[in-house]
């Protein structure tokens, strides 16, 4: 085996290339990706990153490339997989050649149902080119307004507040951040926008969005109407299967891999967002986690098994978001938690443990300012993946060190 | 250039396993008690983003960085593989009559 091929070059794909090298794999290594820059992270896209206009945060230079081993093709779409020939196709009429690939393709911002084209008025974030057009629409006084209340749009409605613009963020459900954020926390953050001047809007039904003017507009349901000069839409993202789906392999929601992150070929493999994995503390549930460190881990982990190694994903998700001052992290799945436990961490910060019905911590979510949380939550992790069934008196009170829960 | 020692806080301010965040004259350092009971100093900030690496956690040599989960040997200052890549700047420590000290160089 002396050639791989990776397809995307975000954070997965890029760590795997460097994983190989760090592996003493000795074959060629071509890392592909559409951008027309070398990897960046995404994460600063939303926050300081955007508010800075800041050049992308690479994951590693060109020398470093260039001493690893590892060819980068920038700008460089792909328009197939051959599987007979295991060759991958580009836009461009080039063919590379694998005996083994990486299908490391992301995820896109999901599109809002009927909204205009390519306009510079309606936008999604996912790209540094989408921040600093979005950064550039951003002043004091300038309204926007943002589709979506989850992490994307409540970031990027912090941002956008520190940059003096009049933000308003329209969500569908009841509340924000209703996907894997306890209420509890939902109700800080919520609370935090607001006394900040940003409008939420809640359980709204939107009938259409369009230009209006020389901006945007939303149309309620109800008659109403949001104009703003920038509109966002941060409504979730879409798996990038259709590469996967067009070489035959099996697509269920992500690109469907096994626990060693497999596809259907056993030639092929995919990791990061654009998968779908079962996930061993959740009794085999499969998942698919658009997250920052999943895709790190991921990548480092397939890297392994490219080369021939069957290591099992085993970690457990692991999600954070920064707006204003707050942090807000999560560790675990907490869908099908039967107890919720309260510590106190501070004034103002605080984490909840979550049970499964026969006494398993299977998720902690914590909020507070800076790293308040981080150390605990990275305890509540460890805890999680070591199945433990911790006493909840233990958990609520701030006098037992959660080091000592773990045991070791 | 000769070090200056520097007091840092009693021996027992910092429990076994875990760091404490010293700032002086400007400058923010991270100073651990490891398991063995050993003191150890490095710089404050992760080398990736620069957080406060006392707010992470330690476990055993390792000192995690609270944003991403850089992890570093704090005895060495060894970066120990992604996000980070660049290593930590490590100081002399010595425990003198009870009080922690910093050589500042």
């Amino acid at each position: 085996m002396s050639r791989i091929v990776i397809v995307g070059a975000g954070e997965c794909g890029a760590r795997a290339a460097f994983a190989l090298r760090e592996k003493d794999f000795d074959g060629g290594i071509t890392l592909i990706g559409a951008e027309p820059d070398l990897p960046y992270e995404r994460p600063p896209l939303s926050k300081e990153g955007l508010a800075a206009a800041a050049p992308p945060k690479y994951l590693a230079d060109a020398m470093r490339y260039q001493e690893a081993r590892i060819t980068v093709l920038t700008n460089a779409p792909v328009a197939r997989i051959d599987r007979d020939e295991k060759a991958v196709e580009l836009a461009d009429g080039r063919s590379v050649a694998y005996d083994r690939l990486l299908l490391a393709t992301g995820a896109r911002p999901r599109v809002f149902p009927g909204a205009p084209e390519n306009s510079e008025r309606i936008r999604m974030l996912r790209t540094h080119a989408d921040a600093l057009a979005i950064r550039a629409a951003l002043a004091p006084g300038r309204k926007l307004a943002v589709i979506g209340g989850g992490f994307i749009g409540l970031e990027l409605a912090a941002t956008a507040r520190k940059l003096g613009a009049e933000v308003g963020v329209i969500e569908g459900l009841p509340r924000i951040l209703s996907r894997g954020v306890p209420k509890e926390i939902a109700a800080i953050v919520d609370e935090r926008h607001r006394r900040e001047g940003v409008k939420i809007l809640c359980g709204a039904r939107i009938a259409t969005i369009g230009h209006q003017g020389d901006g945007a507009n939303i149309l309620l349901a109800d008659g109403g109407s949001i104009a703003a000069d920038l509109l966002v839409v941060g409504i979730g993202a879409t798996p990038n299967t259709e590469l996967a789906e067009a070489a035959g392999l099996a697509v269920e929601d992500g690109i469907a891999v096994d626990e060693t992150l497999r596809t259907s070929d056993p030639d092929i493999f995919a990791a990061g967002d654009c998968c779908s994995f079962p996930l061993s503390h959740y009794h085999g549930r499969r998942v698919r986690l658009e997250a920052w460190r999943n895709a790190q881990e991921q990548g480092t982990l397939v890297a392994a098994n490219l080369m021939g190694a069957a290591k099992l994903v085993a970690s457990v998700p692991w999600f954070w978001s920064d707006q204003y001052e707050l942090t807000l992290q999560i560790a675990g799945l907490a869908d099908d938690a039967a107890v919720t436990v309260r510590r106190d961490l501070s004034d103002d910060a605080f984490i909840l443990f979550h049970l499964d019905g026969e006494g398993r911590l299977i998720a902690a979510s914590a909020i507070g300012p800076g790293n308040a949380v981080a150390r605990d939550i990275r305890l509540a992790e460890m805890l999680i993946a070591t199945g433990s069934r911790p006493d909840p008196a233990a958990l609520a009170s701030p006098e037992t060190k959660l080091k000592k829960l773990l045991g070791v | 250039m000769s070090s200056n020692w520097v007091e840092v806080c009693a021996a027992d301010e910092i429990d076994e396993e875990d760091v404490i965040r010293f700032d002086h004259e400007g400058r923010t350092f991270a100073v651990y008690r490891s398991p063995d009971d050993e003191y150890f100093a490095t710089d404050g900030l992760c080398t990736h983003e620069q957080i406060h690496l006392a707010d992470g956690l330690v476990m055993d040599d390792i000192i995690e960085c609270p944003k991403h989960n850089g992890r570093f040997n704090y005895k060495t200052g060894q970066a120990n593989g992604a996000p980070v890549c660049v290593n930590l700047r490590t100081y002399p420590v010595k425990v003198e009559a009870g009080s922690v000290f910093l050589a500042i160089s």
